[in-house]
């Protein structure tokens, strides 16, 4: 019995310590909806002097031309790592490789689309 | 005598009172005081103001003292801005109807603010990592640099009229804020704030140079007095 509530101390210990995990649909809310607009159809608060305007996320014919990892790695390191836009930036500092996974089959779910 | 020092001091401690009581009072009714930086999203997207818990670290003094008394808006769409937006004909737009004003205080209490404000220090380690050369960055490459080579102009009003809305004014950003703060910011932004708004680009040395130079220009252009 002690044991086990040692067990449990250092267990909570550890997970107030790491950083918590977001929701897809939260992340989505602060760090997407900008640009990507709050129905995610590219037409965000911030576009108005754009030159490349955000694509829009459910649109399924664009959708489906990338794969989930392309998506994976435009959220990661940003627009030009997948030779679009520079207004897209790079977001692997504040979002962890699993909270990305969880965006890129939350943008499937907007454009109801897989890849292919 | 005796009696003047005691009124003297009583005066004394009143008016210290009264600057903490205002920052960790009325202040911290909307802003973070005391610290840790939001650790979560749902306690950011409730984040009404900035963080002053760090503002010795952040802001400068002069400007402190002056903003405060004529308070304007520096962030377009409220601090964080999916509170404050609707949809419109075009796309989302600013719903300035969930706005509020921030208050604007006497001469003397803006600066027994700000002097309490300049006290909370608790970054001096970030602050210390950066050393800022002098430099000029002319402005058409400054301008590109916001607009084609980092972007910063998809979150930020690079000019009075011209960029984003979501994030802060930049083009009066070096008024605002020590250049130290602004490299480290620059440099991580997850170090001051892990849910921050603002991306980590992974900019070079040199490009954060450029950046703190670039603002530095662009402060002190007439057009952009504030």
């Amino acid at each position: 019995m002690p044991t086990k509530l040692v067990l449990l101390i250092l267990l909570a210990a550890f997970s107030a310590q790491t950083q918590a995990k977001e929701t897809p649909a939260d992340n989505y809310k602060a760090y997407c909806i900008q640009c990507h607009g709050s129905e995610g159809t590219g037409k965000g608060v911030n576009v108005r002097d754009m030159t490349v305007v955000p694509r829009d996320h459910t649109d399924a014919k664009a959708m489906s031309g990338r794969s989930d990892e392309t998506l994976f790695k435009a959220i990661k390191e940003g627009g030009p790592s997948i030779e679009k836009s520079i207004l897209m930036p790079p977001w692997g500092a504040t979002l962890s490789d699993e909270e990305i996974k969880e965006l890129v089959q939350h943008l499937r779910m907007l454009c109801k689309c897989k890849f292919g | 005598m005796k009696r003047i020092i005691f009124v003297a001091l009583l005066g004394f401690s009143g008016a210290t009172l009264a600057e903490g009581g205002m920052l960790q009072g009325s202040c911290a009714t909307c802003h973070n005081t005391k610290g840790p930086a939001a650790q979560t999203l749902k306690t950011a997207f409730e984040k009404k103001g900035p963080d002053l818990f760090y503002a010795g670290n952040k802001y400068r003094q002069e400007w402190l003292v002056s903003w405060l008394q004529k308070p304007s808006r520096l962030r377009p769409a409220g601090m964080y801005y999916g509170g404050h937006i609707k949809a419109g004909v075009k796309g989302d737009e600013i719903d300035a109807s969930t706005l509020t004003d921030h208050i604007a205080l006497s001469k003397a209490d803006a600066t027994s603010v700000a002097a309490e404000l300049m006290k909370m220090k608790p970054h001096d380690d970030l602050i210390a990592k950066e050393k800022i050369e002098s430099g000029t960055v002319p402005k058409q490459m400054g301008e590109m640099a916001f607009n084609k080579f980092l972007g910063c102009m998809a979150c930020h009003l690079i000019e009075p009229e011209y960029g984003g809305l979501s994030g802060p004014e930049l083009y009066t950003a070096a008024k605002r804020l020590q250049p130290q703060y602004i490299a480290s910011f620059i440099r991580s932004p997850q170090a001051w704030e892990p849910k921050s708004m603002m991306p980590n680009k992974n900019l070079s040395e040199v490009n954060i140079q450029k950046m703190v130079h670039y603002l530095e220009t662009l402060s002190k252009e007439d057009a952009n007095a504030n």
